[in-house]
């Protein structure tokens, strides 16, 4: 293999796992804090793109249709923590799996509705579309950007968890949710807002991510189980585990599409199941379960 | 549940209350969806491949039962076996034998096999790690059977099975006729085992260790290899609905190893009631029906429908429709305090 391909690999490896994990690191706060699994995660990412989608085909500028498609996304989330998701954290796993597989059923059902069946693409402005010259090569500006996104929210992510009070409290709470409630921390009110900032995120993730993950109604379906092994290989409520395991997703189904395209499809499961046989509790486990 | 120091030991759940069958009036109850299944193929014969369609789905919703009902095994990739017996079935018939019970008895002693094979490698592990486990096998194999077009046909599907008859003299054809009585006796030959099962000494520990493991390991229960077992069993049983499938249609699709596939199973399983066999009935017939009418009257919107069927179920009805007569037996009681 060429110096070439391999950067070229490592790049598209790259901007599809921070695509991933953007998606999916409000997800692996969430699971890990509350141990509720959401399979309507999915829906967020997707109701984020769709009204960027909607708000760009209208020509309204990118990063203001980011904003109000994140905040759509985020609002959406919140609602749904409220309204459906509370009563559910002391049931058990199938009946979170099953009650969230109807909200992302019901949302396929009126995303086709309303805008049909087909995707629907995001306009991203001329200078994302065109292609870079990077030294080696030139390559799209757009994965280029995607990159560019994912490293600075995982920054930001970063010094929002481990630097803030906020973040102190978080990590506390995922850490043990009965002793912080004992301190005095209003868990189900930190609960509700980390889960609006991770729909946001998702929403986010599902706007810029468009030209990767194609906006479609059944999006949240048929991504849904990318999104859940960036949370359970990276551990769930780890942060740092979520940022890894999408990075190591993303560069094992390129890798496995350049060079050995005939296993590629299922090359990531097989990937996943070897590596949760080895670490269960996945690659950097929160201290809960550690 | 969750939490391994809170949960004690259940109540005596509805496996302990009716154990006990005599012949007394009650224990008739017992033939009361059977005879509904019979009745209705003579009420409705127009109806014959949605009844087929249900009582096979009946069948898988069972072995969901011992996995997900009894055992505690939180799985969403049920449709791994499902679809192994479909395409064993299959592929049987197109290049070994048309037979239809070598067919079926190849499709279930191979998902079987599988169950336990998988069983040994991921049973060790439990909730979201468990779940995740099960679904990459299910996907794994959904992208391979995907891939393999030349053994598969791909998302074409496999076509060109050719059966022979049944017992040497009932044909399978259009009508479904033969499909129907196949599908109606494996199912009862199953429910059979599986009532006897769930009844027996192992079925006992089996609830126990769904209820506490480590309790059950400390009293010496081998865990691991009750669940291994209990998970091959389920796995058999899901291959003779995958067989039933393809006997039943002629023909084998990518759907019957799709997430979706093993979803819709589990949502039949929760709406008709855990631990209880009989939920399978009642789930599988309400799922399927509600399903064809949306389809029917909705089409846009019947995923909706199944949705918010879902939620609602989840939100009220968390022990299914078998719960119900218990349910209105407690409401007077509390009115009263």
């Amino acid at each position: 293999m060429s110096l070439v391909s391999f950067l070229t690999i490592l790049l598209d490896g790259l901007a599809f796992g921070m695509i991933l994990f953007i998606i999916s690191v409000g997800l692996t706060i969430t699971m890990g804090l509350m141990r509720v699994i959401n399979l309507a995660h999915g829906a967020f990412a997707m109701v984020g793109g769709y009204v960027v989608a909607i708000l760009t085909g209208d020509g309204m500028n990118l990063w203001l249709a980011i904003l109000i498609g994140c905040t759509a996304a985020g609002l959406l989330g919140g609602l749904a923590e409220m309204t459906i998701l509370r009563p559910l954290y002391r049931k058990g796993e199938m009946a979170q799996v099953l009650l969230t597989f109807g909200l992302a059923f019901v949302s396929i059902s009126a995303l086709t509705e309303i805008f049909g069946p087909n995707p629907i693409p995001v306009v991203f402005p001329d200078y994302m579309t065109g292609q870079l010259d990077i030294g080696f090569r030139t390559y799209p500006a757009y994965r280029l950007f995607l990159i560019g996104v994912g490293l600075v929210m995982a920054l930001c992510l970063w010094y929002l968890i481990d630097k803030t009070l906020y973040g102190a409290r978080l990590r506390a709470a995922v850490d043990n949710p009965n002793m912080a409630r004992a301190v005095g921390m209003n868990v189900s009110f930190l609960f509700t807002i980390t889960f609006v900032g991770g729909s946001a995120l998702a929403g986010l993730g599902g706007a810029i991510g468009a030209g990767i993950l194609p906006l479609e109604p059944f999006y949240s379906l048929k991504y849904v189980v990318l999104f859940l092994i960036v949370v359970i290989v990276g551990g769930e409520g780890s942060f740092k585990g979520s940022f890894a395991a999408a990075i190591a997703v993303g560069l094992v189904d390129t890798a496995g599409k350049f060079l050995i395209p005939d296993v590629a499809p299922y090359l990531i499961y097989i990937v996943v199941f070897l590596l949760l046989l080895w670490r269960p509790n996945g690659l950097l486990p929160p201290k809960s379960v550690a | 549940m969750n939490d391994p120091v809170n949960s004690n030991f259940e109540n005596r759940g509805p496996a302990m209350a009716n154990m006990n069958i005599s012949m007394s009036p009650k224990s008739l109850g017992h033939l009361v969806p059977w005879a509904v299944a019979i009745a209705f193929f003579f009420l409705f014969p127009e109806r014959l491949g949605q009844w087929t369609e249900i009582l096979i789905w009946v069948l898988f919703t069972i072995s969901m039962d011992l996995a997900l009902g009894y055992a505690g095994i939180v799985t969403l990739g049920h449709a791994a076996f499902f679809g192994i017996g479909a395409y064993t079935a299959g592929l049987m018939s197109i290049h070994v034998t048309g037979d239809p019970i070598i067919g079926m008895v190849a499709a279930t002693v191979l998902a079987g096999i599988a169950g336990l094979i998988t069983g040994m490698l991921i049973l060790h592990t439990t909730g979201v790690t468990l779940l995740m486990l099960t679904l990459a096998i299910a996907a794994m194999l959904e992208n391979w059977a995907n891939r393999a077009t030349k053994i598969t046909g791909g998302d074409d599907g496999l076509q060109g099975m050719e059966l022979g008859n049944l017992f040497g003299i009932f044909e399978f054809n259009f009508f479904g006729v033969t499909a129907f009585w196949y599908a109606l006796g494996v199912l009862f030959i199953w429910f059979l085992i599986a009532y006897r099962i769930v009844r027996s000494p192992f079925g006992r520990s089996i609830d126990g260790i769904r209820q506490n493991a480590n309790r059950m390991r400390a009293i010496g229960t081998p865990v691991w290899w009750r669940l291994v077992v209990m998970y091959g069993v389920s796995a058999a049983m899901a291959g003779s609905a995958g067989a039933l499938t393809s006997y039943k249609t002629e023909f084998v699709g990518l759907t019957v190893l799709q997430l979706l596939t093993s979803g819709i199973v589990a949502v039949m399983l929760i709406l008709g009631g855990q631990k209880t066999i009989y939920g399978a009935f009642f789930g599988a017939a309400i799922y399927i029906m509600v399903r064809d009418t949306a389809a029917e009257t909705y089409p846009f919107l019947s995923e909706a429908i199944i949705g918010i069927m879902l939620i609602l179920v989840v939100l009220f009805l968390e022990d299914g429709v078998m719960s119900v007569p218990k349910i209105l037996r407690r409401r007077p009681k509390k009115a009263a305090e």
